[in-house]
C-alpha cells in the first residue's frame, strides 16, 4: 500500500551540522498491517513518520502510495488518506472550541465549505461514537476542549481519525505524554479501533513489551536506518529479553545505553 | 451628541469586527487593515462620483478590501514573510495605491453627491425624527454584517477557520491547506474593513490617504475593550457584540477627549497617546484578570 524506495533525508546538507537522519530507507506497508516501532532516541522513528506524513521531504528516494507517487505532496495533501497521532495531545484538537465543532471539523477529510454539517442527526451520530470511549464525554459536546484531560483529548483525536477512515494511521508515541491509566486506557481503545475497523497503522513506542504485544509486525530502528524487521509468527514469538538479544547481535554493542530509554513493562 | 458617538462607534465597529476577525480567530495580527481603511473610502468616493448606485460602490469597496487581504496572505503564504510584515508591506504600498486610485489627489470631497446615506435620509425624513436616522441605520447595518459573520462563523469553513487560529497542525491533518484559509480568513476581514471605510466616507463627506492612520490600534483597543466588558465566551455571536460594544466605548472615550478635552488642556494631537497608554491599561489588567492570553502574538 505504502512504500518507501531509498528514502534517505540528510538535514543542513553540505554544512558542518550535516545530519544524516534516515539512510536508504526501504520498505513495504501492507494493507492491514498493525506495525509497532522501537528504536532509541535518535534512531530517526520520528522522522521516518514525518517523511511518511510528508512534513519533510526526502533528501533522495520516493515514496509511493498504492503505486502513486507521492514523493512531492504537501503534508495537507496526504492527510487526506493519512491520520496522525502526536505525542501531544493537545495537537489533534483545538482547545476553545466545543467538543461537537471538533468533531465537525474533524470527522471527514478535506476542505470546508459553506455547510453547516453540525445538525441534530450528525450530533446523534457524535453522540453514539463517543459512547465507545466510555469517558462520559457524550454527556458533554458543548463543552470547551480546554476542559478536558490529556487523555480525554487523546482519546477523542483517536475516536475523530478513525471515523475520517484514513488508509494508514501513523502513531507517534500517542500515549507517552499521558499518565499510565490513560496511557493503558488509550492504548486498550487503538487496539480496538485498528482490529475492528481494519485500519492500517504503524505505532512508534518506547515500550518493548508494548511493541511485542501489539499488532502484527515490529521494526526496529537505529542510526536512521531499520536494522530488524520480523512479523508473523515469528514476532509473536518475541520476548525483550530476545529483542535485546537481537539488538546486540545485530550492532554489536551494548543495549545497556538505551535500557534507561526503552522501559521494559 | 449621544446618537453622534454611537453613530462613529457603529462605523467603526464594522472595522472592529474585521480586526477581531484576523487578530483573535485567525491569531493573525494584521496591519494591512492601516491601508485597506481609507483604500475602502477612496473606492466609494471615487466609484459615487463616477455616477455608480451607492450599494453596488459598497460592494466595489468590500472588494478591494478583499484584494488587498488576499494580497497580505499571499505574501505570507508563498515568499514566506512573516504575517507582521506582510501586513505593513500591503499597507504601505496601498498607500500610493490610494492616491492614484483617488487621481493623484490625498483628499477628495464629496460634497452634493448623493450617497447611501443622502438617499436613506431622504427616505425615512418625517418617519423617524432627522437626528436619529442615522443611528437607526447604522444600528440595522452593523448588527446585519455582526449577524452575517456570526453564521458564517457556525458554517464547516467558518469553524474551519476557528479551529485555524487555535491549532494549525490540526487543519493541516485534516487535508486542508492552511494557506488557503489564510487568505479566505484575511481577505475577509479588510473586507469588512473596507466597508467600515465607505462608511466612514460618506459619513464625514470625503475620503482623504491619512483616514486609516493608526485604525489599527484603535480597531485592537476596541476588541480588548470589548472583551473586557464580558466574561470568557466561546460563543461566537457572544464575541462579536462585545466587539461592536468595545468599539462603541472605544470611540465613545475618543469622542469626548476630542470635544471636552480642551478642558485638561488636551489638543486632538494628544489623543494617539491615550490610545496607546489605554492599550497598555488594557493588557495589563488583562493579565492580571488572567482570562487571556497577550493579544499582541507575533507570528511563529
Amino acid at each position: 500500500m505504502i512504500e518507501l524506495k531509498n528514502v534517505s533525508i540528510v538535514f543542513n546538507q553540505g554544512t558542518v551540522n550535516e545530519n544524516r537522519a534516515l539512510t536508504d530507507i526501504n520498505f513495504k506497508v501492507k494493507e492491514g498491517d498493525f506495525i509497532t516501532i522501537i528504536g532509541s532516541n535518535g534512531a530517526g522513528k520520528s522522522t521516518l513518520f514525518n517523511t511518511i506524513a510528508g512534513t519533510y521531504l526526502p533528501t533522495e528516494g520516493s515514496i509511493l502510495v498504492n503505486g502513486r507517487n507521492v514523493t512531492r505532496d504537501p503534508e495537507y495533501k496526504r492527510a487526506k488518506y493519512i491520520g496522525r497521532i502526536f505525542q501531544n495531545p493537545l495537537l489533534g484538537t483545538a482547545g476553545n472550541m466545543s467538543l461537537e465543532d471538533n468533531m465537525t471539523i474533524t470527522h471527514k477529510k478535506g476542505m470546508k465549505w459553506l455547510k453547516r454539517s453540525l445538525t441534530a442527526k450528525t450530533r446523534e451520530f457524535f453522540r453514539s461514537e463517543l459512547v465507545q470511549l466510555r469517558m462520559g464525554l457524550e454527556h458533554r459536546m458543548k463543552e470547551n476542549l480546554v476542559m478536558f484531560s490529556g487523555g480525554q483529548r487523546q482519546a477523542l483525536t483517536l475516536l475523530m481519525m478513525v471515523l475520517s477512515k484514513p488508509a494508514l494511521i501513523l502513531l507517534d508515541e500517542h500515549t507517552a505524554a499521558l499518565d499510565p491509566k490513560n496511557a493503558e486506557i488509550v492504548l486498550e481503545l487503538t487496539d480496538k479501533f485498528i482490529t475492528e475497523y481494519h485500519l492500517t497503522a504503524m505505532m512508534i513506542t518506547h515500550n518493548m513489551s508494548h511493541a511485542i504485544q501489539y499488532g502484527n509486525r515490529l521494526l526496529m530502528m537505529d542510526k536512521g536506518e531499520i536494522i530488524f524487521d520480523v512479523e508473523g509468527e515469528e514476532k509473536k514469538a518475541l520476548t525483550v529479553e530476545k529483542l535485546i538479544e537481537k539488538f546486540h547481535e545485530l550492532r554489536h554493542k551494548s543495549f545497556e545505553n538505551d535500557r534507561t530509554l526503552l522501559s521494559e513493562d | 451628541m449621544i446618537e453622534g458617538i454611537l453613530v462613529e462607534g457603529l462605523i467603526y465597529g464594522i472595522m472592529v469586527l474585521g480586526v477581531f476577525i484576523s487578530f483573535r480567530i485567525l491569531d493573525f495580527p494584521d496591519l494591512t487593515v492601516d491601508g485597506s481603511f481609507p483604500l475602502g473610502a477612496a473606492l466609494m468616493v471615487m466609484c459615487l462620483l463616477s455616477g455608480m448606485n451607492g450599494w453596488l460602490a459598497l460592494l466595489v469597496a468590500f472588494a478591494g478590501g478583499v484584494l488587498a487581504g488576499s494580497l497580505t496572505a499571499l505574501i505570507h503564504n508563498h515568499l514566506r514573510v512573516p504575517n507582521l510584515l506582510a501586513g505593513i508591506l500591503t499597507m504601505t504600498m496601498l498607500y500610493s495605491i490610494n492616491i492614484r486610485i483617488m487621481g493623484d489627489r490625498a483628499n477628495v470631497p464629496i460634497l452634493n453627491q448623493e450617497t447611501i446615506l443622502s438617499k436613506v435620509t431622504e427616505t425615512f425624513t418625517g418617519i423617524i425624527p432627522d437626528e436619529y436616522i442615522l443611528l437607526v441605520f447604522f444600528t440595522v447595518m452593523a448588527l446585519a454584517i455582526k449577524l452575517l459573520i456570526d453564521l458564517f462563523f457556525r458554517t464547516d469553513l467558518g469553524m474551519t477557520l476557528g479551529a485555524m487560529g487555535n491549532n494549525e497542525q490540526m487543519v493541516i491533518s485534516q487535508g486542508v491547506n492552511p494557506k488557503t484559509l489564510k487568505t479566505i480568513g484575511v481577505g475577509l476581514s479588510n473586507g469588512l474593513v473596507a466597508v467600515s471605510g465607505a462608511f466612514a466616507a460618506q459619513y464625514l463627506g470625503f475620503a482623504d490617504v491619512g483616514l486609516g492612520q493608526g485604525i489599527i490600534v484603535s480597531g485592537l483597543a476596541s476588541v480588548m475593550i470589548g472583551e473586557f466588558l464580558v466574561l470568557k465566551s466561546n460563543r461566537i455571536g457572544v464575541l462579536t457584540l462585545c466587539a461592536l460594544l468595545g468599539s462603541i466605548c472605544f470611540y465613545a472615550v475618543m469622542y469626548l477627549g476630542r470635544y471636552y478635552g480642551y478642558l485638561v488642556h488636551m489638543t486632538p494631537s494628544d489623543l494617539n497617546l491615550i490610545k496607546g497608554v489605554l492599550i497598555i491599561i488594557l493588557l495589563v489588567l488583562t493579565q492580571v484578570r488572567k482570562f487571556k492570553k497577550v493579544p499582541f502574538k507575533v507570528s511563529k
